[in-house]
């Protein structure tokens, strides 16, 4: 496929890393689009704060790169205004589990229909390596200099139990498995978040003597474990594996289509009394 | 001087003070020409506690929005006369409920007590129309607002099949001024 | 009886005045004082084909009416103190990305959570310099009911025609008081629509500068894709570091509202002309000195009164104007004096400033500012 007609030559060189997850997950969602056949009018990605989020100014679509933390608030709108246009958000572990929490949680909730490609590295890239809420306990950060003492976010643990209609996790070495997943995630009509284990060699990395992002690509690769393998596995055998595929698909009803519905109801009744 | 006219409703939450507020005021206003403000002081509770309504007539603009000088205070609790009772002009009126208001306040007003909430239950045989008893009390005592706007104002503002009741709520109380 | 005529409220005048004004789009988090515009709207938004969203905080619903002026709607959010201050970040990239918003705040007693359900004018400052950064902003301050609605009307049109944020300051009583007002039919409205790109979408510079210092706005999916971010940004919309770029596009950000600043700018003099005494006032306290005035006119004693509607930019000018022609200029505002402190900068010594506040919940009684106008003389 011709990945320059979904790009901004303009700004390139990017900013990322090299060994970065970012890339990588940047390039499926463009093969997503793409095997979907969306025009790119029809396409806004909006983003955050934080190395994930710059993935908006890379990509020729409607792009919004918003606050730290509350791109999924843009999007809502946006949404809402525009229902027919395809709104994907790419954030990252701190965009959107920290500061923007509890926007994921009610964006969730809501399952208003847009696909959150969220790219999970761990730490603050951007800013130099501070802990975030999936940096591991005991593990290095700036601000965590004696090893993290917090408990950990369950990324697409906490997105389920909050409502969405469709989870699904991935590395960054399982490339093909995650076009597939994104347009999944984009197909699901109702809120999709699709999280990229996306390893940063530079800050965590450096941090924790991880290794190059090669070694850490494959590292990721070594502790994946598919699904349908890690339902017959024990909680124990689990312990530091990441457990990739769909997690999560329902169908359950749409905050807009239900705001319609809701509508609607409401003006047949008006109109049957008058 | 401009004609100017301070009504200030005082009681309990739950007595039904801004809606009788907003009948005078759309009595007023809207079925008769004058002009009128109407205002509430909100506790933090949707519910209960003290409430408070004012409402300003006038034959032209209206500046200050609240009561500065009462002409007529109405106090459906004891608590309410005492605290409001000093603001009343020289001269001014106020209208008790002697069924809550056991001491009535002392000063340069005329003062009427009725037992209005159990005239209500009496009467028309609800508690809750306590306030549109009031309402005929205020209308006969003020003479700002004709009958007619004040009955235009209700039949809008009351809820569809309570109109008559409501009516004859606020016929009780201008009775009660007609006949003493 | 006029259909038009009805007693409303300063709240629902405003949700009117949006609706009038085509907004179509509401998002909000619940807050006394101000509540009564989110239910409004709740009830009649989805009923004219525009949306209506309770969102999970302050913060939330002021990023979703951005995103949803980027998709074409018109959109407005409504709050109060403590709401306003957690809007402020989202104000700020309102503001830096030029996107038509408004935002209400029915202004209640603080600091924090203060006193909810008093009124006050202690945000004043707050609608001036309350997100981080020197940034453009308009603020418009009603003092009535019938204002109310056509400020904002005004505050979507102003919007919309310089792309800018506008905020609407109300006071409590404003936003609380029922008075008699007959709304304008809608036909005889001047609603201002957003300036869309002539030019074809390779050729689109989404921050053009040109000589109406105002660029061109194309609605996502339109044809138009472009970029919108808070860092600074050139023409093109992408960040720049470019110092003559950050140069060039700050000051057409900053001289837009200077160089329309004749039409923002507005202000009711009353009685200036032959005024030896000056009253400057706005939202709820220009009624108390409105009667103020009235009394001492009735008496003999030359008041004029200037109430300010376009609080920022401020009518720095026009003040001083008055400040030339008075002995004393007296403020009344429910706050410490934070529009006492810019009339002191726009009198620049030309007349006394004189303060008269109250920050316990109550209004100003015009009988204060009588008093405090006869101590003048």
């Amino acid at each position: 496929m011709d990945y320059q007609k979904y790009l901004r030559n303009e700004n390139f060189p990017h900013i990322w890393c090299s060994g970065c997850g970012a890339g990588i997950a940047l390039k499926a969602i463009l093969r997503a689009i793409d095997d979907l056949g969306i025009e790119q009018d029809d396409v806004a990605m909006v983003s955050g704060i934080g190395c994930s989020s710059r993935t908006t100014g890379y990509v020729d679509f409607n792009t919004i790169h918003t606050t730290h933390g509350r791109p999924l608030t843009f999007a809502t709108g946006l949404k809402m205004a525009r229902p027919d246009m395809t709104v994907l958000v790419v954030t990252g572990d701190g965009d959107a589990t920290a500061i923007g929490g509890n926007h994921l949680i009610h964006a969730a909730r809501r399952n208003i229909d847009m696909t959150v490609i969220l790219y999970n590295n761990n730490i603050y890239g951007m800013t130099g390596g501070q802990a975030s809420p999936t940096t591991p306990l005991g593990d290095i950060g700036t601000t965590a200099p004696f090893g993290a003492v917090e408990n950990t976010f369950d990324i697409s643990g906490l997105v389920i139990a909050a409502g969405a209609a469709y989870v699904a996790r991935c590395t960054a070495f399982h490339a093909k498995l995650l076009d597939d997943l994104i347009r999944k995630g984009i197909e699901k009509k109702g809120f999709s978040l699709i999280e990229v284990m996306a390893p940063c060699p530079t800050a965590y990395g450096k941090l924790n003597k991880k290794g190059s992002g090669a070694k850490m690509i494959l590292d990721q690769k070594d502790a994946a474990v598919r699904i349908a393998k890690a339902e017959k596995m024990t909680a124990e055998e689990l312990e530091e594996k990441i457990v990739i595929g769909v997690l999560v698909d329902r169908d359950i009803p749409e905050y807009i289509q239900s705001c319609d519905a809701a509508v609607a109801q409401a003006m047949n009744a008006r109109n049957g009394s008058a | 001087m401009s004609f100017r006219y301070e009504i200030r409703l005082s009681g309990a939450g739950g007595q039904g003070l801004i809606l009788i507020g907003k009948i005078i005021a759309e009595a007023a206003a809207i079925y008769e020409d004058k002009n009128a403000t109407q205002s509430q002081s909100y506790g933090p509770e949707a519910r209960g506690g003290a409430s408070r309504s004012e409402v300003i007539i006038s034959d032209s603009d209206i500046d200050y929005p609240k009561a500065t000088n009462i002409d007529l205070l109405l106090a459906m609790t004891q608590e309410a006369a005492d605290k409001y009772s000093n603001e009343i002009k020289p001269g001014g009126t106020i209208v008790m409920d002697s069924g809550f208001v056991h001491e009535a306040p002392e000063g340069d007003f005329k003062s009427h007590g009725f037992p209005i909430t159990n005239i209500a239950e009496e009467q028309i045989g609800k508690k809750i129309v306590a306030n549109l008893v009031a309402l005929g009390i205020i209308t006969e005592l003020s003479g700002i607002i004709s009958d007619d706007a004040v009955i235009n104002a209700i039949r809008a503002r009351v809820p569809k099949g309570t109109e008559e009741m409501n009516i004859n709520a606020f016929r009780a109380g201008q009775n009660l001024i007609r006949s003493s | 009886m006029n259909p038009r005529t009805s007693m409303m409220q300063g709240n629902i005048a405003v949700a009117e005045g949006a609706i009038a004004a085509g907004c179509r789009f509401f998002a909000g988090y619940p807050i006394t004082p101000s509540t009564e515009i989110a239910e409004h709207l709740a009830r009649s938004l989805p009923l004219l084909g525009g949306r209506f969203m309770q969102m999970e905080d302050e913060i939330a619903a002021m990023g979703a009416v951005i995103g949803a002026s980027l998709g074409g709607m018109k959109s407005m959010t409504a709050t109060s103190g403590p709401g306003f201050s957690l809007k402020q970040e989202n104000i700020g990239y309102a503001s830096i990305t030029e996107t038509p918003v408004v935002i209400v705040n029915v202004m209640r007693g603080g600091p924090s959570t203060g006193i909810p359900t008093l009124p006050s004018q202690g945000d004043v400052m707050q609608a001036r310099w309350g997100t981080h950064g020197d940034h453009p902003i308009i603020v418009l301050t009603p003092a009535g009911v019938r204002e109310a609605f056509d400020m904002t009307v005004q505050a979507f049109n102003f919007s919309e025609r310089f792309r800018v944020p506008v905020i609407l300051l109300l006071d409590e009583i404003i936003g609380h008081v029922h008075e008699k007002v007959t709304l304008p039919d809608p036909e005889d409205l001047v609603v201002i629509d957003r300036k869309k790109p002539t030019v074809p979408p390779e050729e689109y510079l989404p921050f053009e500068i040109d000589e109406t210092m105002v660029p061109a706005m194309a609605n996502f999916g339109e044809g138009y894709r472009y970029h919108v971010t808070g860092l600074v940004h050139d023409q093109t919309g992408f960040p720049t570091m470019d110092e003559v770029k950050i140069e060039m596009m700050l000051n057409r950000l900053h001289g837009k509202l200077d160089k329309y600043a004749d039409e923002i700018i507005q202000v009711e003099e009353t009685g200036t002309e032959d005024a030896e005494i000056g009253i400057i006032c706005y939202g709820s306290s220009a009624r108390s000195a409105r009667q103020a005035m009235r009394e001492l006119r009735d008496e003999g004693i030359p008041v004029g009164m200037l109430r300010i509607k376009t609080m920022w930019p401020f009518p720095t000018d026009r003040i001083r104007a008055f400040a030339d022609r008075v002995s004393h200029l007296v403020v009344p505002e429910l706050n410490l004096g934070q529009i006492a402190h810019e009339v002191e900068h726009a009198s620049c010594d030309r007349a006394e400033v004189v303060r008269v506040n109250r920050i316990t919940g109550d209004p100003i009684h015009p009988e204060e500012i009588v008093q405090k106008i006869k101590e003048c003389r």
